[in-house]
């Protein structure tokens, strides 16, 4: 299963986060080790408080671990909880981010929306308009396309979301509860998008999940409890 | 993409009535600063119309504008024989408030040394100038005076004959120009009871005093007009103004004037000095401080506006931050919204205040400079005002939107 470097989406040693100190310590995580194949799609479950957003953050370097390594896109990019990259620029070119909301930017329309991700890393307007429409009709919602994010119902948000962090071609997709606003019928119709986009576009996806009826979706589920990956995966079906 | 424009597009009324807004408090900035420069300009507006070389005074005065100047009416000979002095001419001026059509008139009344001066130097925009020695009289535009108006001063009436404008008195007041003799009339003018009663009381004084007993005709000349009376001069006048002959050492010609015992002297310069820095100082200084206050306020305003438009976006910062956006896109969404709002604002500030400033009842002289230094100062503002947003937006982290 654990492919050459190249395949490999990210790959993480011994991360742990502690927040907060003397009596407000919290260990959010206590030493995970993760591997994500190129392609793959997983899903991290885990009762509140195990720390998969924690988990979700320090992968997608938004937080620094407090200790631990991560290695991403063939080099080191976290080694002793420091950031050995420029972070930025490195979410940008190789990462795409979905939330329970859409946080899409109210002023832009849908379009804009995927455009100005393609814009940020360096794309002409004219390419990134281009690649927005064609993002947006491999999301199924083109028609929408010049319309404002007040005026997409949830499941369209949820799209246009899922096609800007699509924007860059990422190696690495997280989710954390993308589907948690949205019916069981639009829920699964997102997890399957993201079983798509993993399989078809050779992204590693990570997807932070309470629905248990979408894991036939995933080709496998971690269990999260107390900062740890639970011993033997539960393997979907 | 330009991220400014897009969220201006997207919220435009807010964004309009914001800049409206601002505009109007720019307005009032420049309209501030236009006052400052009406008032200098109108304090000294008379002393460079007239453009006199010198200015004779009753002595010891800074007449006649910063205090009443009385000097006898035959300075204006006594100067003229001056040698280098290429003319010499009466300044009769006072400040009366009358009726006219039920409403306050408050004017300047402006002496002109018929026949030399026939206001000739005055910029009329209708009418004539004065073409007979009584009864005539040019008028400011802004004291609402048609042409062909007929006004009672005194005891003569007067006909409006021409239509001047932006000349005010160095305190602001419209003015309107008759002849010297006229100005005078209506500043001496006294009722008959009074003019009687003098001449009672003269004769009373001329017969107790040995030649009036022994010299009926003395008594009869007091009970007369007092311009028959050798003794009772002609009404004084408040300064003599004087041109120097072209090549003539002006410092000469005033040192020569000066040291009459009766009379102190003045070149224009030092005229406009005494005005500026002493009749209207105190306003000047007052709206100079309101004009720095008024900027200091707007800064402050902008500066809240552009901070509350940036909190608005926090969360989509966080979101550009998250998606990995450079610093300068986020700053160049602030700087640019700031600028285009000062801009746009400036805009709105000077063509409102070509409909308002017209309808102030002081004049708001906007000059070039001004419009420059003020286009200045709100670039910088808008500047300024944006870093609190800026500091604001810098701080915010890409995990606020995860929370
Ligand atoms: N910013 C933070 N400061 C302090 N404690 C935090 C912070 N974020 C999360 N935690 C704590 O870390 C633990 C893991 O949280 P989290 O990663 O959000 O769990 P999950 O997403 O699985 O619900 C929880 O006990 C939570 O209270
Ligand atoms: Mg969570």
């Amino acid at each position: 299963m654990v492919g050459t470097q190249d395949t490999l989406a990210v790959e993480a040693f011994g991360l742990t986060k502690v927040y907060g100190s003397g009596n407000t310590e919290v260990q959010a995580l206590r030493g995970v080790d993760l591997s994500l194949a190129r392609g793959e799609v997983i899903a991290l479950l885990g009762p509140s408080g195990a720390g998969k957003s924690t988990l979700l953050t320090i992968v997608g370097l938004v937080n620094p671990p407090t200790a631990g390594r991560i290695r991403m896109a063939g080099k080191p990019v976290v080694e002793d909880g420091r950031f050995t990259v420029d972070v930025r620029s490195f979410r940008r070119q190789h990462m795409g981010f979905v939330f329970q909301k859409a946080n899409l930017i109210p002023f832009l329309t849908a379009r804009e929306n995927v455009q100005v991700a393609m814009e940020i890393n360096g794309h002409s307007p004219r390419r990134a308009k281009h690649g927005a429409t064609e993002l947006l009709d491999y999301l199924g919602v083109a028609d929408r396309a010049d319309h404002y994010p007040n005026m997409l119902s949830g499941g369209q948000q949820q799209r246009v979301a899922v096609a800007r962090a699509l924007a860059n071609q990422p190696s690495l997709i997280l989710a954390d509860e993308p589907t948690a606003a949205l019916d069981s019928v639009r829920g699964r119709q997102v997890m399957d998008l993201f079983r798509k986009v993993a399989h078809e576009r050779q992204a590693g996806v990570i997807v932070v999940t309470h629905d248990h009826r979408a894991l036939d979706l995933f080709d496998r589920a971690l269990e999260m409890e107390d900062g740890l990956i639970r011993g033997k995966p539960a393997v979907a079906p | 993409m330009n991220l400014a424009l897009k969220d201006i597009r997207h919220n435009f009324g807010r964004f309009a009535l914001t800049a409206i807004g601002i505009g109007l408090l720019l307005m009032l900035v420049m309209g501030m600063g236009g006052i400052y420069r009406g008032l200098v300009d109108d304090a000294t507006l008379l002393v460079n119309r007239i453009n006199a070389d010198l200015w004779v005074v009753q002595k010891n005065t800074r007449g006649p504008f910063a205090e009443i100047s009385r000097i006898p009416a035959n300075t204006e000979d006594r100067v003229r024989a001056v040698p280098e002095v290429a003319s010499s001419d009466d300044f009769v001026s006072h400040t009366i408030q009358r009726e006219q059509a039920g409403r306050p008139l408050r004017m300047t009344v402006q002496g002109l040394s018929w026949p030399q001066d026939k206001g000739e130097w005055l910029p009329l925009i209708a009418g004539r100038r004065l073409a007979q020695a009584h009864y005539e009289m040019i008028a400011d535009k802004s004291l609402g005076l048609s042409l062909g108006t007929r006004m009672a001063l005194g005891k003569d009436t007067y006909t409006v004959v021409g239509i001047t404008r932006n000349m005010a008195s160095t305190a602001g007041d419209s003015m309107v120009f008759v002849t010297l003799a006229d100005s005078q009339a209506i500043q001496y003018d006294q009722s008959g009871e009074a003019v009687r009663l003098e001449r009672e009381a003269r004769k009373t004084r001329a017969s107790e005093f040995d030649p009036g007993r022994v010299q009926p005709e003395i008594l009869n000349r007091a009970v007369g007009p007092s311009s028959g009376i050798p003794a009772l001069g002609p009404p004084p006048v408040s300064a003599v103004v004087v041109k120097i002959m072209p090549g003539a050492d002006l410092a000469h010609v005033a040192a020569a004037i000066a040291s009459w015992p009766d009379v102190s002297v003045y070149t224009a310069d030092a005229q406009r000095q005494l005005l500026v820095g002493g009749m209207v100082d105190k306003s000047r200084r007052q709206l100079g401080l309101f004009r720095g206050l008024l900027i200091i306020v707007s800064a402050i305003i902008m500066a809240l506006i552009l901070y509350t438009l940036t909190l608005d976006k926090i969360h989509d910062i966080a979101v550009l931050k998250l998606m990995g956006a450079r610093n300068m896109v986020v700053i160049n969404l602030i700087l640019q919204q700031a600028v285009l709002l000062g801009a746009i604002g400036y805009g709105i500030a000077y063509l409102a205040g070509q409909w308002v400033f017209p309808v102030f009842p002081r004049r708001v002289l906007i000059v070039n400079e001004d419009l420059w230094l003020l286009a200045g100062i709100v670039l910088a503002i808008s500047v300024l005002a944006s870093l609190l947003g800026i500091w604001r937006a810098m701080k915010v982290q890409p995990n606020e939107v995860i929370s």
